[in-house]
C-alpha cells in the first residue's frame, strides 16, 4: 500500500462542512485556496461533493442540531478519509464551553485524526498540518 | 491484421495515447490557469496521482441509484471516446479510413452526451438530474451549430464524408482555414467544442458553486476516476478533430514536426484562454448564442463554402 499512499499523499481532495462555527475558520480555509499560498501546488482542491473528498475539514461546536447531520456526511463519504478538525471549537469548544446545546465530546460524533487548535488557525500552521499528514501518508 | 487492430484501439490512436496525453494537456490547463490567477499551479504529474487515487478509493453506488446504468455510464462513456480518438487517429497519422466515418464520429460524440445524461440521471440525486436535464439542453443548443460547421469541410472537399479523403483534398489544395469559409467555421467548431466539452463559459451542465458538478456528483472512486479521465481525453480528440477537418493534418517530415505541435497547442491555449477569461452563462443565454448568433454564421459559412471562397 505504500505506492497508492503516495499517490493518495499527493492529491488529497478536500471537503469542508460547517458545524455551527463562527464562520472564521471558513474564511480562514478560504484563505488557503488563494493565489497567496496556493494549495494546489501540493495536489489538494476544493471539491463541492463528499463523494469525491478524501479529507473532510470540520469547524465549528458541533451543536445537538447539527451533529446527526455531520455524521451523516462521515457516512457518506468514500473511504479512506481523513478528518481534520480545524479552530479551537471542535477540541475545546472555546467560548462556547457553557452553552446549552452543544455535544459533549466531537470524538463521539465522528473519529477525528487531526486538531489544529487557534482561534482561527492560521493559513501557515493549516498548511503545517497537511504536510504532517502528507509525512504520515508517506511513511 | 486482428493484432494490428487491437493495437490501433489500445495503444497508438487509441486508448494508452489518448488517456497519457490527455492527462499531461489537463495538467497544461490547470498550469496555464493557474498562471491566470497569478498562483504556481500543480506539478507535473498531478492528473495521473489524482487518477490512480481515484482507482483505490471505496466505491459507493447510491441506495436509490439504477445500479447498471449508474456503474455503465462512465465505462461506455470511455469506450466511445477510445473509439472516437482511433478513429480520428488512423485518419490522421496512417490515412486510413472507412466510407462515412464522419457521420459515425457525428453519432458517437452526441452519444457521449447522452451517457452523461444517463449517468446523470440514475443517481436518483435532485443535483444530478438538474445538472443530466443542463447537459440535455446544452446538447440541444450547440448540436446545429456543429453539424452545421462540419458540412463545411463536406462541401469544400466535394462532398467527401471520408476523414482521410478531407485530408487529402486540404494537402494537395491548402488547409480549409486559409479561406473565409473555413475560418469562420474554425471559431464557431471552437465555440461548439468548449460547449461539448462543457469547459467555462458553457460549464452549465457541471456548475461546480451551484450544482456540485451536476451528473457525476455522486460518483465515487474508480466511476469517477473514469469520468475525469473522460474529460481530459476529450482535450485530445476535439482538437484532433479541429486539425484534421480545417488545419490540414499533421506532417511529420522535418521542421514541420513543430509546427504541428504547435497547432496543437495554439488550439489547446486558446480553449484555457477561453476557459479563464468567461464566466458561467445561463443557459437561455447559451441557447440565445447558439441559436441566434453561432447557426445563423455557420448559415452564412455553408453559402461561401457552395460558393467555393
Amino acid at each position: 500500500m505504500g505506492w497508492y499512499n503516495k499517490r493518495l499523499a499527493k492529491s488529497l481532495w478536500v471537503f469542508h462542512v460547517s458545524g455551527s462555527p463562527c464562520n472564521n475558520c471558513d474564511i480562514e480555509i478560504l484563505d488557503l485556496l488563494t493565489p497567496r499560498y496556493d494549495l494546489e501546488r501540493l495536489g489538494i482542491k476544493l471539491v463541492g461533493s463528499i463523494r469525491h473528498a478524501d479529507v473532510l475539514l470540520v469547524t465549528g461546536v458541533f451543536n445537538q442540531k447539527i451533529a446527526p447531520r455531520i455524521k451523516k456526511i462521515y457516512e457518506q463519504a468514500p473511504k479512506p478519509i481523513f478528518v481534520v478538525a480545524i479552530g479551537t471549537c471542535v477540541s475545546g469548544s472555546c467560548c462556547f464551553k457553557d452553552s446549552y446545546n452543544i455535544t459533549e465530546k466531537r470524538d463521539t460524533v465522528i473519529p477525528i485524526d487531526m486538531y489544529i487548535p487557534g482561534c482561527p488557525p492560521k493559513p501557515e500552521a493549516m498548511i503545517e498540518a497537511v504536510a504532517k499528514l502528507v509525512g504520515v501518508l508517506n511513511g | 491484421m486482428n493484432a494490428w487492430l487491437l493495437f490501433y484501439l489500445l495503444v497508438f490512436p487509441g486508448m494508452l495515447f489518448t488517456g497519457i496525453l490527455g492527462l499531461l494537456v489537463g495538467w497544461l490547463d490547470r498550469k496555464v490557469s493557474a498562471w491566470f490567477q497569478y498562483r504556481v499551479g500543480p506539478p507535473l504529474f498531478q492528473n495521473f496521482n489524482d487518477f490512480f487515487k481515484l482507482l483505490g478509493k471505496e466505491t459507493i453506488i447510491v441506495k436509490d441509484a439504477l445500479k447498471s446504468v449508474f456503474v455503465l455510464a462512465p465505462l461506455a462513456a470511455f469506450g466511445i471516446l477510445v473509439l472516437l480518438a482511433t478513429i480520428i487517429g488512423m485518419s490522421l497519422f496512417y490515412q486510413n479510413g472507412f466510407s462515412g466515418d464522419l457521420v459515425v464520429i457525428m453519432y458517437l460524440m452526441m452519444t457521449y452526451s447522452v451517457m452523461i445524461i444517463l449517468g446523470g440521471s440514475a443517481t436518483g440525486n435532485v443535483y444530478s438530474s438538474v445538472g443530466a436535464g443542463r447537459e440535455m439542453k446544452l446538447l440541444l443548443a450547440d448540436e446545429l451549430a456543429f453539424i452545421l460547421v462540419i458540412l463545411i469541410p463536406i462541401i469544400r472537399s466535394k462532398y467527401q464524408l471520408q476523414l482521410d479523403q478531407i485530408l487529402t483534398v486540404q494537402q494537395t489544395s491548402g488547409a480549409f482555414i486559409g479561406s473565409a469559409s473555413g475560418i469562420i467555421a474554425f471559431i464557431i467548431g471552437l465555440l461548439c467544442i468548449q460547449a461539448k466539452m462543457t469547459l467555462p463559459p458553457f460549464h452549465i451542465p457541471e456548475a461546480e458553486t451551484e450544482i456540485v458538478e451536476g451528473p457525476f456528483m455522486e460518483y465515487s472512486g474508480p466511476l469517477l476516476a473514469f469520468w475525469k479521465l473522460n474529460h481530459y481525453m476529450m482535450y485530445v480528440i476535439y482538437p484532433f478533430l479541429l486539425i484534421l477537418l480545417f488545419w490540414g493534418g499533421f506532417q511529420w517530415q522535418g521542421i514541420a514536426i513543430l509546427w504541428s505541435v504547435l497547432k496543437y497547442l495554439l488550439i489547446v491555449v486558446l480553449m484555457i484562454i477561453i476557459k479563464n477569461t468567461n464566466p458561467r452563462i445561463r443557459i437561455d443565454t447559451a441557447l440565445n448564442f447558439f441559436w441566434k448568433y453561432a447557426t445563423p454564421l455557420a448559415f452564412i459559412g455553408i453559402i461561401l463554402a457552395v460558393l467555393g471562397v
